[in-house]
């Protein structure tokens, strides 16, 4: 017994002292740095970061980039789950929302001052980029932002009666002309929708950060601490949102299981989603298809944008540190901003870029563009907890019959828990 | 003589010591892959920790006071009940019947049971996903599709707050019963031909013979059934996950089993230390089941 365990121990020493001499190998080896950077996998994203790399590499002889990728419908649990386990990237890829996990748990660093002076960014980035800023300091920075708008199938629009070329201007235009679009047969179904109604997709966003301003109100207060969206604003918004299937019967949400496939499948007439779409719709050749600003309210104009923004891990230092910084500075630069749009259908992240005449009136960016001036980007905790809440409320009302008033209380309370609870610890 | 012994013994240890050396490989990836965590998880019941970060509070007993008050902790307790108190009878006695018929059928038997068994060996995603489209409203739904055609009503099913839990039932029992036929029918076909000769030569009828020698013959079987069955509805995921949108177990958590409620507090609020103590009440709960129904098989053996 005794003769096997010590067997088993020697060939475990072994083994170990054979992978450490490979480390201390590839060490030596190594005079240039090298830095890791994560990302999500979306392929036009891929080959991107891939050929940015050898263009940075190339001016950078010094530094070697590895780029990985991961599956993007777990790649938030495969970051976070591998920071109990010590491995990780220098450089990382994280959508804005998560950011607050990631910053109070100390696994950012706080963007050098030197490089990144905040008055900077302030002054070179759309404001939005704020959602990225904690305790007065920036942790992470976008290469691209995202926004809403409207997207129209001109040729439902002609079957219809409609202009094919003019979209809704307003809210109350919108609804008319999707009652238009709305085809029903006699046992209430639809055949065709007239527009979305997917609070799972983008419309939570919309209704948080559009049509509750549109009504006058703001969905949180100034530092985002307390949820003010239980109020006449709030009520009017929901109310308007369960009206569309309730009273103007425009459609019902998850129709076709989702929006994307339905407008998709030219069986929905207006839908509202994020200038990442423009891609899956473009593949399309038999959708016939327009952009437009989404429809203002009252005279207000408000639009959601989000953002992917690339932050530098807190065990990142020394010469690695100085890499990963040069990698930052080359990520968020004019240069890769401008390669970006066309590449990946997302949206210069830097003002002066972005609003040059040629993007700002391009047929199918402009839109999305022109909302970057006035949209907001919601400062999420939790962004599943807090998307849920709309979900719910909207079902209250329609499968449960809950007044709407009771319903965004429901709501408001629900989200106001998931805030307490974060802002308690801080 | 005392040299042969001693040979004897030595050799038996040898061999025992061989066997123990092969069986520390899968006792140590037992012990690290799922003893380890399993305690780590009643230990991690009592922290707040969120996964990413590096500082695990001890909290004692906060994480389960707050589950008392969590409505939808008791939502999905109570979902996880009606999916094992529905769906494990009628799987049993849908797939009893079944293997009952194909037992008797002279042509085509293995036809039959292919026909019942594939959709158990199929992915449970697949199976999810598909249903899911079955269950879609016009224009997209074969079963609304047919009702339309048949001029009845269409049903909302996986929209609606009373369908959506049925719906997905009907799915998990249609995947499952290939499993109980098959294993009832291995338990039929084990039952000795001469019983069934003897009663007959002794005039018993067909319900005779079904009630008094098929059924208490397959006592262990049924039973085997049973506690597998409890266990595999109790743990029942994959087709709430894909089956409701982006496996939000809706509307209103209506379907949302307490699996997948962990899940979601885990993986995507990284609440570890709340999901580890819905894991322990899980756990709990699996365990007393487990005994009672041991105790009960004790008995009647």
């Amino acid at each position: 017994m005794k003769k096997s365990i010590a067997l088993v121990l020697v060939a475990l020493v072994l083994l170990t002292s054979l992978s450490a001499a490979g480390q201390a190998d590839k060490a030596a080896k190594s005079e240039v740095t090298e830095i890791v950077y994560w990302q999500y996998y979306y392929e036009t994203k891929k080959n991107l970061v891939d050929d940015l790399i050898k263009i940075f590499e190339e001016r950078n002889p010094d530094i070697k980039v590895i780029h990985q990728t991961f599956p993007y419908e777990n790649y938030n649990t495969k970051v976070a789950s591998s920071v109990p386990s010590g491995q990780g990237p220098n450089v990382i890829n994280l959508f804005y929302g998560w950011l607050p996990l990631y910053i109070d748990s100390g696994y950012l660093q706080p963007l050098p001052q030197d490089t990144f002076p905040n008055d900077r960014i302030e002054d070179e980035f759309f404001g939005l980029v704020d959602a990225a800023k904690f305790d007065g300091k920036y942790y992470a920075l976008p290469t691209a932002v995202r926004s809403l708008a409207l997207f129209w199938n001109k040729d439902l629009f002609k079957e219809a009666g409609l202009d094919p070329d003019t979209p809704p201007k307003t809210v109350d235009e919108m609804v008319e002309f999707a009652k238009k679009i709305a085809k029903l047969d006699r046992g209430g179904n639809y055949l065709q929708a007239g527009m979305t109604l997917e609070l799972r997709g983008q419309m939570h966003q919309y209704l948080r950060e559009v049509l509750i301003r549109q009504f006058g109100g703001s969905p949180y207060n100034e530092d985002t601490t307390k949820v003010t969206y239980n109020s006449k604003a709030g009520y009017d918004a929901l109310q308007w949102l369960t009206d569309l299937e309730r009273v103007q019967k425009v459609g019902i949400p998850q129709y076709m299981t989702d929006d994307v496939t339905a407008f998709s499948a030219g069986k929905m007439g207006i839908t509202i989603d994020g200038s990442f779409r423009l891609g899956t719709f473009n593949a399309l050749s038999d959708l016939n298809y327009g952009v437009a600003e989404l429809p203002e309210m009252n005279g207000v104009k408000s639009n959601f944008a989000s953002f992917w923004a690339n932050g530098i891990t807190s065990t990142t230092t020394g010469k690695k540190l100085e890499a990963s910084v040069k990698f930052l500075e080359f990520l968020t630069s004019d240069e890769v901003m401008a390669m970006w749009l066309p590449a990946i259908g997302e949206l210069p992240a830097k003002k002066a870029l972005a609003l040059q005449e040629e993007f700002k009136n391009h047929p199918m960016y402009g839109p999305f563009i022109r909302g970057l001036d006035y949209a907001h980007a919601t400062k999420f905790i939790d962004e599943d907890a807090q998307r849920i809440v709309w979900i719910n409320a909207y079902d209250e009302v329609v499968l449960n019959g809950k007044s709407v008033k009771a319903a965004v209380d429901e709501a408001a309370a629900i989200e106001q828990k998931v805030l307490d609870e974060y802002y308690s610890k801080r | 003589m005392t040299n042969i012994t001693t040979r004897q013994y030595s050799l038996e240890r040898k061999k025992q010591r061989y066997a123990y050396t092969f069986l520390i490989i899968p006792m140590l990836f037992y012990i690290g892959i799922r003893f380890y965590p399993t305690f780590y998880a009643f230990y991690l019941s009592f922290t707040d920790w969120n996964i990413v970060s590096k500082n695990m509070h001890f909290i004692g007993l906060e994480n389960y006071r707050r589950l008392i008050s969590d409505e939808v902790f008791w939502q999905t307790l109570k979902n996880t009940f009606t999916y094992v108190i529905w769906g494990l009878p009628i799987s049993l006695l849908l797939g009893f019947t079944l293997a009952y018929h194909i037992d008797r059928v002279k042509v085509g038997e293995s036809i039959y049971k292919a026909m019942y068994f594939v959709p158990y060996i199929t992915s449970m995603v697949a199976v999810a996903w598909v249903w899911r489209w079955l269950y879609q409203p016009v224009p997209i739904g074969v079963f609304n599709n047919l009702l339309t055609a048949m001029g009845l009503p269409t049903q909302p099913f996986l929209m609606s707050k009373t369908q959506a839990l049925p719906s997905i039932l009907a799915t998990t029992i249609w995947a499952d019963l290939g499993f109980q036929m098959i294993i009832f029918l291995a338990g039929i076909k084990a039952i000795s031909p001469t019983l069934f000769e003897a009663a007959r030569i002794d005039g018993a009828n067909e319900r005779q013979v079904l009630f008094s020698i098929t059924l208490p013959l397959l006592k262990p079987t049924m039973i085997f059934l049973l506690i597998t069955g409890t266990i595999r509805y109790l743990r029942i995921f994959t087709q709430v996950m894909n089956m409701t949108f982006q496996g939000e177990g809706g509307p209103l958590n209506s379907t949302k089993p307490l699996v997948l409620y962990i899940y979601t507090s885990a993986f995507k609020s990284f609440k570890m230390g709340y999901a580890s103590a819905m894991t322990v009440v899980l756990f709990v709960i699996i365990l007393i089941i487990t005994l009672i129904q041991m105790v009960v098989t004790r008995d009647e053996n």
